[in-house]
């Protein structure tokens, strides 16, 4: 049986990736992506606390509702990014983030 | 659930969350965080997070992931350039992860206990049983020896988390009229914006 510390482990990795593709990639269609994964190692890191915290012999139902509530805004907020990008694209025919420097100083 | 398929289907997540930043490619990196997620859901499901792990199948995989396919092929995007070698923001990215990783064995490295998960058996889901009405479905299926998941996300639901899903439900009504005035052509609200210039 995996301990708690095997999930934490895997979970932390898992945010680590993301981190590292929200820092490495330029396509913001993949940074998107990336904040998904850091989003589901969130998720992961509830769920797995929810299981190893019984509470009246049942798991935490209160970490579960968190899930529940982060997924469902979750993929409100990838609705809203992915239609900004589309503005975006009309409007600058990139999505890369290295070509839209307006803010840089 | 036991270890080796807990080891299976969280190397088939890490595997597929590094095939998203390493494929140039916006379609592959969509497919390799399908799989991504469907290991995570066998990790939920493993949890006996039945409920969690279904939603995740079915909102991630395939709801999301078709939002954004449907948005890669919309825009036709081209594979990413190689790109001129600067050094400065790959070098800042790893130290970022380097330190985040480190950070974490610090902290499971010794103040964890390493035990494995509280037993759901038969016996504990009885005693569980005695906190609701006996003859509603919840009680029955504790009785019988199972977990009735979905049922108790449910109860929990509508009763202590009524009034956050209740905002939620008003969060995903302003979500759905935001992306709508969002992506509407622009040459309207350009219209617009210059009659209302236009008028003062």
């Amino acid at each position: 049986m995996p301990s708690l510390n095997d999930y934490l482990l895997v979970s932390g990795l898992l945010f680590s990736i993301g981190l590292a593709g929200v820092v490495l990639r330029r396509n913001i269609i993949v940074v998107f992506m990336c904040l998904e994964l850091m989003l589901s190692a969130a998720n992961l890191t509830l769920v797995a606390f929810s299981r190893f915290n019984t509470v009246d012999s049942l798991p935490d139902y209160d970490g579960q509702m968190l899930v529940f509530f982060v997924i469902t805004v979750a993929a409100a907020e990838v609705a809203v990014g992915l239609a900004i990008i589309v503005a975006l694209y009309r409007a600058r025919q990139t999505i890369h983030t290295d070509e839209l420097m307006t803010l840089k100083g | 659930m036991p270890s080796y398929l807990f080891w299976l289907f969280a190397t088939i997540m890490l595997i597929g969350a590094c095939a998203v930043i390493a494929f140039r490619n916006p379609v592959s990196s969509a497919l390799a965080m399908v799989t991504s997620f469907v290991g995570l859901a066998a990790l939920f499901i493993g949890l006996s997070a039945f409920f969690v792990g279904i939603i995740q199948i079915l909102v991630y995989s395939g709801a999301i992931m078709v939002l954004f396919l449907f948005i890669i092929m919309l825009l036709d995007l081209k594979d990413e350039k190689k790109r001129a070698s600067n050094g400065a923001p790959l070098f800042a990215g790893l130290a970022l992860v380097v330190v985040f990783f480190i950070q974490l064995i610090g902290v499971l490295g010794n103040k964890l206990p390493h035990q494995s998960a509280p037993e759901l058996n038969h016996e504990t889901l009885a005693t569980a049983a005695a906190r609701f009405p006996a003859e509603g479905k919840i009680a029955i299926s504790l009785n019988d020896g199972r977990l009735p998941d979905v049922h108790l996300i449910g109860h929990t639901l509508f009763t202590e988390y009524n009034l956050p899903l209740q905002i939620l439900g008003v969060l995903l009504l302003v979500a759905t009229i935001g992306v709508v005035v969002l992506s509407k052509k622009s040459v309207g609200s350009d219209a617009s914006v210059q009659s209302d210039a236009s008028k003062s």
